[in-house]
């Protein structure tokens, strides 16, 4: 479905950079792609400069990178059941429903895994006693400001020890996508490593799909997972070879047999190593990328015209 | 006495199973008679909470102690307000072998977490 407008104002073009394996270079072009948008002076983008939202709240790091002023914080809470042991029956629906297996029956004792709930409350609808209330739990917070060239910049950043990193993407993407604005405006999502929950919850919703890898086995197959991924949720998908050299043919080959357009390579290059050790990124080291992003970007853009934008 | 020990395979003769979230079987036992029965553990792929879903299974099952390799945090506090015991497998290799070391007095009984915990759970 493609999603009309609204009130005249059209929503944000979102790109997700995703890879499955870690260390692939996701926030290395995530971040380049944002500088390059934002420094641009020809394409649609050029417009204003893109929101850019680093979800991966285990780990952040694209503020290395972009260097934000952070100006507004939000704290992240979940909605976590407290039982009134003197109303509870033990019936046991509250456990039956919790697919988390957050809270369970033992005996007459209905307990709480405060780190296993996400919050979603069905134990409380299904409670016919009423014995279950619930309370906010912190579970981190969300930061927003702006960064280098006019990029506005949001992380979440999970608590150490809670291990629920789900809601928090939900929430700093409730809280940092801007709903409308003038047209041309763009959302870059750097996604969290691996294909599991958080992931999904990062590119859901999302117009295209950046996937970032490396000619490896190891890159090839963990792209493979990224693929199905992409395919389940209906997202069209432009491959990105980081450590281009390296390894073998198979991540070519895979791309050419499922039709992935592959936008960039980018060699494996020390300068390049050294220099994003140092905290810089990709274009500050090889400002010739800057128009080679832009052009990736307008045939993302082109892409997602073709395929249609999908309904939020 | 009626007990749960962790298997690889639903049989007395069955070698133990060292996880107890994720352990195959669970075989109910009762250690006088040696009558016995294999449940398949239905948390063993759960995504997240395999310890607290285990031990309700286990509290269900009316049992008085458990024995297993390890019990992390969330099974150990689940399974402690159920006041179910917790003993660990020691030397036994197979389920027969375990609940004749309990009968003996041989197996060392739990009174904290044996294991930091996995997904959701905190050392």
């Amino acid at each position: 479905m493609v999603a009309g407008r609204r009130g005249g104002a059209t929503p944000p073009l979102q790109i997700a950079v995703a890879s499955g394996k870690g260390g692939t270079g996701k926030t290395t072009v995530a971040t380049s792609l944002a500088l390059s948008l934002a420094q641009g002076t020809s394409g649609d983008a050029a417009s204003s400069p893109p929101t850019f939202l680093d979800c991966d709240v285990e780990g952040p790091n694209a503020h290395l990178f972009l260097a934000p002023a952070f100006e507004r914080r939000q704290d992240v809470a979940i909605q976590i059941p407290r039982v009134d042991a003197a109303k509870c029956t033990a019936c046991g629906k509250c456990a039956e429903v919790c697919q988390y297996h957050a809270i369970v029956v033992l005996g007459k004792k209905t307990l709480v895994f405060d780190q296993l709930c996400h919050g979603c409350g069905s134990c409380t609808l299904v409670c016919p006693a009423g014995a279950i209330t619930e309370e906010p739990h912190t579970i981190g917070v969300l930061e927003t400001g702006p960064a280098a060239h006019g990029i506005q910049f949001a992380r979440g950043v999970l608590d150490v020890g809670e291990p629920m990193a789900t809601p928090a993407i939900r929430q700093l993407k409730r809280w940092a996508i801007p709903t409308d604005g003038p047209a041309g405006r763009v959302v870059i999502l750097d996604a969290p490593p691996g294909t599991s929950c958080p992931v999904v919850e990062a590119v859901r919703g999302a117009d295209t799909l950046l996937l970032v890898t490396e000619p490896t086995p190891f890159g090839l197959h963990d792209l493979r997972l990224m693929v199905e991924v992409a395919a389940e949720l209906g997202i069209p998908a432009g491959v990105v070879i980081n450590r281009d050299g390296i390894g073998d043919a198979g991540v070519d080959e895979f791309c050419a047999a499922a039709g992935l357009p592959i936008l960039l390579r980018i060699p494996f290059e020390r300068a390049i190593a050294e220099g994003v050790a140092q905290g810089r990124t990709l274009v500050e080291i090889h400002p010739e990328y800057a128009p080679r992003f832009r052009a990736l970007y307008q045939q993302l853009a082109r892409q997602v015209k073709h395929h249609g934008r999908i309904c939020r | 006495m009626k007990l749960i020990v962790t298997a690889t395979a639903p049989d007395l003769k069955a070698a133990v199973d060292p996880r107890f979230g994720r352990g195959a079987y669970f075989i109910v036992v009762d250690s006088e008679t040696l009558q016995w029965q294999a449940h398949a553990n239905r948390a063993v792929n759960a995504a997240g909470g395999a310890g607290s879903q285990a031990a309700q299974f286990v509290a269900q099952q009316g049992v008085e102690a458990v024995i297993s390799g390890d019990f992390g945090p969330n099974a150990y506090i689940a399974l402690a307000a159920a006041e179910i015991k917790m003993y660990l497998l020691g030397p036994s290799k197979t389920v027969a072998e375990a609940v004749a070391n309990f009968t003996a007095g041989k197996l060392a009984q739990v009174s904290a977490p044996t294991g930091a915990g996995h997904h959701g759970g905190r050392s």
